[in-house]
């Protein structure tokens, strides 16, 4: 604050407390240099889940294009396929039409309250684990690993000056990593095609160019996301860290340094308990900040750029196996389990804030008291993560019902509104209709199209020459909806009213299915 | 200025905002932030040269690779044009009844013709081709000139009483009353015998001598029992779809007395030979054709 009143110097010039705003010491960087990142290879039970995760999501991602599945001879035999061309969506015995686009906005939706559930219950896991930035990121890691080393290899051949030795790490990490791209994107591609058609198409430069393009995009996403934007995308692009972090309350599960049993932290534990002073088990190592793979250190607390990757539990637990004290220094806790241990660790109770080490210790042993609150798992179900599962299931359940229950066959009728009815010169009344048959199954059917409710009427087609007739028999191709034009007509003597409602009812050749449309046949009142 | 706030936790200046207790850190971006920024500039200075962006008086500027929607949608409509070319050859090439026949071109000229008739026929006709008191409902199975393709093409290419083409369709009712060509007692039994005839209200008393009177008159355009010449243009009469009126004894002694008569222009001579088969195609196919 400047001070409205100026205190007298010797000269009796007035001096005013005040700062220019771009005085060069207090200006702040308007944008900040990247300062770079050099994760050491974590081991443990955490990294040993990332790794089975990893496998996992690659493989699905990479080979499931190339699963069949027989659907006969009329349609594509692939496990799952995106048809554009055809606007069909294949995945195993479920066909998607165009029309059915709800199944997908239900997965969606279910995508969506899954994550709530997930992070609510297990913090930001999907960030941690299962996203594909992390799984790419990671696998550029490895790669990176292999050629440079590690961490401090890393460090010293960054800082190193250029040599020929260097020129090939970096060139061939560069390569493999391009490669690596090539392959996500064109692997890509493969759920918009019949994968080893197209693989040759691709190979003999006969896809279409939508194909190349799309491998080029992915390649350059691939590469510059994975490889050199890494912790940047997650903390600067991504706008799911912002959205995770208001879903988690005092009962999610999250990467929690311990402090309450961390502090004092130091690296002299022995002196200072020479000198009569206790020591927190945190050594300082800074192994949980060398493996982080976003450059944070989470003893400063839960920050945005932390995903939850647990790569800084496995580094502490390792270095607290050797100090022979116990794990969990760094673990997954709760908001509430912190907050009751960290009462205990401060006395709250009596009003002091700095962390004693002695009150969760036993004084004896030494070991951490048995009265301190342990994660538990149960911890996780509670009435807002109930309502999560149950929206989730419940919308699961109701799409799979109707799943089940759809016929392949649809029966969709527009009546002709101009005109609404024609008065014919044998006085009989007819109304048009368009009418389309949805033969939704890969084989040919047979489907009979019969009228109910409207007496004395008689169907038939436009252009046709075939009479007038009760029922019309027509060939659907497989997988392929037909257009008829038709035409009902009707004596008025036969209609009581101005507008009679009745059914057309398609049936098919074997009789299993069946699609009924409710429709109105006008005339004049 | 010097109330700086600067944040307890993260050591980190505020911008000065607060909601709710929470203050903004004032964080800085990271810099590929800015070249990211700064690269779209660049990209949009560059597309704005390659391409048509900034406004003047008189249009736009053209920009250097020369795009232009317009010549786009100039080159879509050659290739349309182009594509139509083989079929609207063959539509020229062919008779009516053989273009109905031919499934593929049927459906391509039915297309056409709906165009077509939208644009020159709905005025008159309806966008539903369902008519109007004195222009025919073209979807019912009556026709007043025939309702064969042939019949259609014909009506359509030369016009109904359209004096400026030689082949028109021509026919013209006499004026029965206003030339005083029958009195007016006989016009009232006529128009009885009429309206038994479309199964409409008359007078019983009446109908033996309409029946007379309209053979000796009115059989030679309408025929025997009122069925209708098409050869004549000579509407049947013995149904419940009337052009004038709405067959009640009133409605057709107005019209025996001084009938009205509709005028189509001649179409060929406008629209072209293969555009008028395309409509006499959709005409054909909206459900009455013969």
């Amino acid at each position: 604050m400047s001070t409205d009143a100026p205190h007298i110097t010797p000269n009796a010039v007035h001096e005013f407390d005040v700062d220019a705003v771009n005085k060069a010491g207090t200006r702040q960087p308007l944008y900040a240099k990247r300062r770079k990142i050099f994760p050491k290879r974590a081991s443990g039970n955490f990294r040993k889940f990332k790794w089975l995760v990893m496998a996992i999501t690659l493989t699905i991602y990479y080979v499931t294009p190339w699963l069949r599945w027989d659907r006969g001879p009329y349609a594509p035999d692939q496990l799952v396929l995106i048809d554009l061309e055809n606007r069909r969506f294949y995945f195993a015995f479920i066909e998607i039409w165009p029309q059915e686009f709800y199944y997908v906005a239900g997965m969606l939706v279910m995508a969506g309250i899954g994550l709530f559930l997930i992070t609510s219950t297990v913090g930001r896991a999907w960030c941690g684990y299962a996203c594909p930035q992390t799984v790419w990121v990671d696998l550029f890691l490895v790669v990176e690993r292999a050629i440079e080393g590690d961490r401090n290899a890393r460090i010293k051949l960054d800082a190193a000056a250029w040599t020929p030795s260097k020129l090939f790490k970096r060139v061939s990490k560069h390569a493999i990593w391009l490669l690596i791209g090539v392959l996500t994107g064109g692997a890509w591609i493969f759920y918009f095609a019949d994968a080893a058609t197209l693989a040759q198409d691709f190979f003999t430069l006969k896809a279409p160019l939508v194909a190349y393009a799309t491998v080029a995009i992915l390649t350059a996403t691939t590469y510059t996301f994975g490889g050199l934007m890494r912790e940047q995308v997650c903390t600067y692009m991504c706008p799911w860290p912002r959205i995770q972090a208001v879903m988690l309350d005092e009962n999610s599960l999250t990467v929690t340094y311990n402090d309450w049993r961390g502090e004092p932290r130091s690296k002299h534990a022995k002196r200072l308990a020479s000198e009569g002073k206790v020591a927190g088990d945190c050594v300082d190592c800074n192994a949980c900040v060398a493996v982080c793979p976003m450059g944070i250190d989470i003893r400063d607390g839960q920050q945005l750029e932390c995903i939850t990757c647990a790569l800084c539990i496995d580094a502490c637990d390792n270095v607290m196996d050797k100090l022979g004290k116990e794990r969990g220094l760094i673990s997954y806790a709760t908001l509430n389990d912190y907050n009751t241990n960290m009462g205990i660790a401060t006395g709250a109770a009596s009003g002091e804030a700095t962390i004693d080490p002695t009150r969760v210790r036993d004084s004896r042993t030494g070991r951490l008291l048995d009265s301190l609150r342990h994660t538990n798992w149960r911890s996780v179900i509670r009435p807002r993560t109930l309502v999560y599962f149950f929206g989730w299931a419940a919308i699961g359940l109701a799409m799979l019902t109707v799943l089940a229950l759809r016929s392949p066959l649809d029966l969709n009728v527009l009546h002709d509104r101009n005109p609404l009815y024609v008065l014919l010169s044998d006085g009989g009344i007819r109304n048009g209709y368009d009418v389309k048959i949805l033969n939704m199954t890969p084989q040919p059917r047979e489907v009979t199209l019969t009228m109910q409710g409207l007496d004395g009427a008689a169907m038939s087609l436009a252009g046709s020459t075939q009479l007038a007739t009760d029922q019309l028999v027509f060939e659907v191709e497989p997988d392929r909806v037909l257009p008829v034009r038709l035409y009902i007509r009707v004596h008025p003597d036969d209609l009581s009213e101005g507008r009679t409602e009745f059914s057309l009812v398609a049936t098919s050749d074997d009789g299993n299915v069946r699609a009924e449309a409710h429709v109105n046949f006008e005339a004049p009142r | 200025m010097s109330d700086k706030e600067v944040d307890d936790i993260s050591g980190t200046e505020t911008t000065g905002h607060e909601w709710d207790g929470i203050k903004e850190l004032n964080t800085p971006m990271p810099r590929w932030w800015l070249w990211t920024f700064y690269g779209c500039i660049i990209w949009a200075i560059g597309y704005a040269i390659a391409y048509p962006a900034i406004p003047l008086v008189n249009g736009a500027t053209k920009g250097l690779l020369g795009y232009s929607s317009r010549a786009n949608l100039d080159a879509e409509l050659v290739a349309a044009k182009a594509g139509q070319a083989s079929y609207l050859a063959r539509i020229d090439a062919m008779d009516v009844a053989d273009i109905v026949k031919d499934e593929e071109l049927a459906r391509f000229a039915r297309a056409g013709g709906s165009s077509a008739f939208k644009v020159y026929c709905s005025q008159c006709h309806g966008s539903g081709a369902s008519g109007a008191a004195g222009y025919p409902n073209l979807n019912d199975d009556e026709w007043i000139w025939g309702g064969t393709p042939e019949a259609i093409y014909t009506t359509i290419a030369h016009g109904v009483r359209y004096d400026a083409d030689f082949d028109t369709r021509f026919n013209e009712m006499p004026r029965f009353g206003a030339d005083q060509i029958l009195e007016r007692d006989q016009i009232r039994a006529i128009a009885n015998y009429v309206a038994e005839l479309s199964g409409g209200e008359a007078d019983p008393a009446l109908i033996a001598e309409g029946e007379t009177l309209f053979a000796d008159n009115c059989t030679s355009c309408h025929a025997e029992g009122g069925v209708g010449d098409p050869e004549l243009g000579g509407p049947a009469i013995n149904n419940g779809i009337w052009l004038y009126g709405d067959g009640t004894v009133e409605t057709i002694i107005a019209q025996i007395n001084e009938p009205e008569h509709g005028v189509m222009p001649a179409w060929r001579e406008k629209l072209g030979d293969a555009t008028v088969k395309q409509l006499a195609v959709y005409v054909h196919g909206l459900g009455g054709g013969q």
